[in-house]
């Protein structure tokens, strides 16, 4: 490319401003839903605060980085990233730290990250690269039957390690290939399916822990769901809170630091939960703003993948689109207990150094998506 | 490819309309629950915040005549563990146990229960409370409150009372006065996080406790200390089981003193005071304290024996079927009906006038004036002297009399009646009945309660206590006086003669139920000056040993009492008087 006859090209920068605004908005709310429990237990207000304002910063340096590059090199990694995420998972499952019981973590002392939030990237540039390769073929059984066979895996042994996780990984996969498949009626067919479980939800999950493919403790978990007061010790105490917090910020919220529900009744309120923290405080008013900033986050991804130079970025563009928005509807259905309770973070704002570090990348990976749209006619 | 990336697009858009879609959905369900739902889950949410914590109001004091403090409060702790900030569960149980001398499983069951707060011990003194505080153990709280502490011990300990462990009083005037007494608590209600800390700086709504009323009471601490002095050296000298002392201002029913010897500690009010038998059960020590706790001149009746036939005598000389000059005979017994009726005098006292048969406690001549009574007029001034109701005395429990229905009433009941035996009451019952008759004829309420007034002073309620007038006339009331002051002057009950003053007042032995135990109740009912009483008081000896003549063992106590506290009353010796 000539520097001379460089032509003039898009670069969002609405869409930065709106990753920078979310991310500062997050580091606020983390210090308001923390500070209280962070004094407790560390003698200090900001420790979370800081931590995750160090590794934002960080990631938004990585994102400007990789956004300067042409994003068709990733694909060369393509399977080199998703081999490393099974020997990462796999790793994990082994020698990972144990946090809560369960190996999530890997790494040595201080510095560790969870595998997961990896893998998601990975399988984004993955399928990219793959549908794009094959082209009009997507179409066929085969390819479909190919990206499932490649993802089910992988999504397989991190549902393993977490849940949640896994469900989002499959949900990446389905969204990716109902935007390049020219085929409508098995995706929904599928929410179809997904959608009926959700309503019958409570004898379906009865019926599934009869036959022993539901296991005791999950089934509690739907009960409560369905049911969170009359749970309030085993199990709904989180939701109950989550619900206490939303409940009591009504229209315009307490304000911004006034939340009681951060002080030690809703778990770990910088995590997960933050989102009820923020209803609390900013009331309605302030969750839907945050609700809108997604929604016009998705927006610019929309607009971004539809003027893609090819195909490869426009499905790198919804791999990330997808994902943001999966995890921002799930996360805000578990706090509001219109789903049953699994741990998923809210994108940018939910304190977690690896989940904001691998979505800094997937931003970096965005942005130089648009930085590729040719403005010229 | 165009048409396959208009095919993209296409599905692109449908997948952000979806999305849209859901977030929609999820706004409306943030709607439903911040609006519709919000008063339900901040009412829930602020519920759990909210901790009632009570402010304990004060118990008002009790003050005798002179303003002295009888019973007070003092500053105990209460010692509690919350859960979930106790870090180090060995060293809390371990520093408690020894600290509060408790056993360890108990104190472990405790501090291992998950509970927001559970309290380990209350009534802790100031020092245990500091010292356990100045450990600064995680956890454990250290909560002031207030005791009832009595600086007097164990003065007239039947009569004040105390209180349990919510400050409620339990028996006595602590009881009575309960309501005036108690005072109002307050309340704090603060916010708390989630381990039960209260959160600093927010909003803390308060109401302010109401301090109780202090009560002021007749009893005078002075004289019931010579009172209580008396009675225990007479318990010892006498071996007797209990000794009982009244002491009354007669014009107005105010008690001054009022001794049950053996007293017990106000401030160990579960602690016996006699050695504690071996291997009682929980019911046998409770009814043990039980008994302890009694106050034998209220709750318990006797036969109240030759101090009775004050009464007797009023009632004769009041419808006039007597006079003091009227003559007797006693061959040392009379038969009534079928039934030879003894005096105590086994010779007779010969020949006598009405005064000099009630000087000698003659039986006869009080069963001759019953009879010259007659059943219905006996028994109706039985009535109006207020014999036949519970005096309304200001402590709990007051016995009623026990006696004769009137229609059961014959001549020979008439008969022992008339000279106090056959029937039972109270000793206040008596030493009232005795103070109204000698007062000029106003039935008086004995009582303690004078006034309530607020801590700082400031007048609250003036206790009314009904009288009732003319029970029997002034004149009848005089001559009673004179056949009594007669009685101590020459009488049977010359011991209790206090030299420079006028004492007027009647013996009595009674004999205690069965007859054959020959056990005996001494007493002595005494008042001063004879023309004029201003204090009247009863002492009565339950089953003495060796001697147990009232006019022997009972009159020369109160002589000793009245001695010492007729200076002290200001009643001025009647030699000094021109």
């Amino acid at each position: 490319m000539a520097k001379k006859n460089k032509p003039k090209r898009f670069y969002d920068y609405s869409l930065l401003f709106c990753v920078i605004f979310l991310t500062a908005f997050g580091l606020v709310m983390i210090y308001s839903a923390s500070s209280y429990t962070a004094q407790l237990k560390y003698h200090n207000a900001a420790y979370f605060m800081t931590r995750q304002l160090l590794i934002a910063s960080a990631g938004l340096v990585v994102a400007l980085v990789i956004s300067r590059l042409d994003y068709h090199w990733y694909a060369r990694f393509a399977v080199f990233a998703y081999l490393l995420s099974y020997v990462l998972m796999i790793a994990v499952s082994l020698v990972g730290q144990k946090v809560n019981g369960k190996r999530r973590w890997l790494g040595v002392g201080s510095v560790s990250f969870q595998p997961t939030e990896f893998v998601k990237v990975a399988l984004i540039v993955l399928l990219a690269a793959l549908i794009s390769q094959l082209g009009v073929k997507i179409n066929n059984w085969r390819a479909m039957g190919l990206v499932v066979f490649l993802t089910l895996p992988i999504a397989g042994i991190v549902a393993a390690n977490n849940l949640s996780s896994g469900i989002i990984i499959v949900g990446i996969a389905f969204v990716m290939l109902f935007v390049a498949c020219k085929k409508k009626w098995p995706f929904f067919l599928c929410g179809a399916m997904g959608g009926l479980a959700m309503v019958t939800a409570g004898p379906l999950a009865f019926f599934l822990e009869k036959i022993k493919l539901l296991k005791p403790y999950q089934l509690n978990r739907i009960h409560v769901w369905l049911d969170p007061e009359a749970y309030p010790r085993d199990g709904g105490y989180q939701v109950l809170q989550g619900l206490y917090a939303i409940g009591s910020g009504g229209l315009v919220g307490k304000g911004l630091g006034e939340s009681i529900q951060k002080m030690g009744f809703v778990p770990e309120a910088q995590n997960d939960m933050i989102f009820s923290i923020i209803c609390e405080e900013l009331g309605l008013f302030g969750a839907v703003s945050v609700i809108l900033i997604f929604l016009f986050m998705i927006y610019r991804f929309m607009m971004i993948a539809g003027n893609a130079p090819d195909l490869f970025g426009a499905l790198l563009v919804v791999g990330v689109l997808g994902h943001i928005a999966i995890q921002v509807i799930l996360n805000i259905a578990v706090v509001t207990n219109t789903i049953p309770n699994t741990g998923i973070t809210l994108p940018f704002i939910s304190y977690g150094g690896t989940s904001v570090l691998f979505l800094m990348v997937e931003m970096g990976m965005v942005l130089s998506v648009s930085g590729q749209i040719r403005l010229e006619k | 490819m165009t048409s396959n990336q208009t095919g993209h697009r296409k599905k692109l858009l449908l997948l952000c309309l979806l999305i849209s879609l859901a977030m929609a959905g999820l706004m409306c369900r943030l709607g439903y629950l911040m609006l519709y739902r919000s008063a339900h889950y901040s009412a829930m949410a602020e519920d759990l915040h909210q901790r009632e914590r009570t402010i304990k109001a004060a118990r008002g004091r009790i003050l005798d005549a002179g303003g002295t403090v009888i019973a007070d409060n003092r500053t105990v702790c209460t010692i509690s563990v919350i859960y979930n900030q106790v870090k180090d569960r060995e060293k809390v149980i371990e520093t408690l146990c020894r600290e509060l001398g408790l056993e360890e499983a108990q104190v472990r069951k405790k501090v291992e229960k998950r509970s927001s707060r559970e309290i380990i011990r209350t009534n802790v003194d100031k020092e245990t409370g500091d010292k356990i505080r100045n450990f600064h153990l995680e956890g454990v709280k250290v909560d002031e409150d207030y005791k009832r502490f009595y600086p007097y011990d164990s003065l007239a300990s039947k009569v004040i009372g105390f209180t349990g462990g919510d400050n409620q009083g339990i028996i006595g005037l602590e009881v009575v006065y309960e309501s005036w007494l108690k005072g109002i608590n307050g309340t704090i209600l603060t916010m708390t996080d989630a381990a039960g800390v209260e959160i600093e700086n927010t909003f803390e709504d308060r109401v302010e406790p109401v301090a109780g009323n202090d009560l002021q009471i007749s009893l005078d601490v002075n004289i019931q200390k010579y009172a209580q002095q008396a009675a225990y050296e007479t318990l010892e000298r006498k071996g007797a089981n209990r000794v009982s002392v009244i002491v009354m201002n007669p014009k107005n029913g105010e008690i001054l003193a009022m001794v049950n010897v053996p007293e017990f500690n106000l401030n160990e009010p579960f602690k016996l005071n006699h050695e504690e038998p071996a291997g009682l059960t929980a019911a046998q020590k409770q009814e043990l304290l039980n008994q302890m706790w009694r106050n034998p001149s209220i709750n318990d009746t006797y036969e109240p024996g030759s101090t009775f036939k004050i009464i007797t005598a009023a009632a004769g000389l009041e419808a006039g079927v007597v006079s003091l000059t009227d003559r007797f005979s006693c061959p040392g017994f009379r038969i009534v009906e079928d039934r030879k009726i003894r005096c105590h005098k086994v010779g007779g006292h010969g020949g006598e006038t009405f005064l000099q048969g009630a000087m000698n406690s003659c039986n006869p001549v009080f069963i001759d004036v019953g009879q010259r009574l007659g059943i219905d007029n006996y028994y109706s001034y039985f009535e109006q002297f207020g014999l036949k109701q519970k005096t309304g005395i200001d402590l709990p429990g007051e016995a009623a009399t026990i006696m004769h229905k009137k229609e059961n009433m014959g001549l020979v009941e008439l008969a022992t009646v008339s000279f106090g035996q056959s029937f039972q009451i109270t000793p206040i019952q008596l030493v009232t009945t005795a103070a109204s008759i000698v007062n000029g004829g106003n039935r008086v309420t004995p009582h303690f309660g004078v006034k309530a007034v607020s801590a700082d002073g400031t007048m609250i309620h003036e206790f009314d206590w009904p009288v009732k007038e003319h029970i029997v006339s002034p004149e009848t009331s005089a001559t009673m006086r004179h056949i009594l002051e007669c009685v101590v002057s020459e009488g049977s009950g010359r011991k209790a003669a206090v030299a420079g003053f006028r004492i007027g007042g009647k013996t009595a032995t009674s004999e205690k139920l069965p007859r054959s135990l020959k056990k005996y109740i001494s007493s002595f009912c005494g008042f001063a000056p004879a023309d004029d009483p201003q204090v009247i008081a009863l002492i009565t000896i339950d089953e003495p040993q060796g001697i147990y003549y009232g006019g022997t063992i009972a009159a020369p106590v109160i002589a000793d009492i009245f001695q010492n506290i007729l200076p002290y009353l200001g009643i001025s010796n009647s030699s000094d008087t021109p």
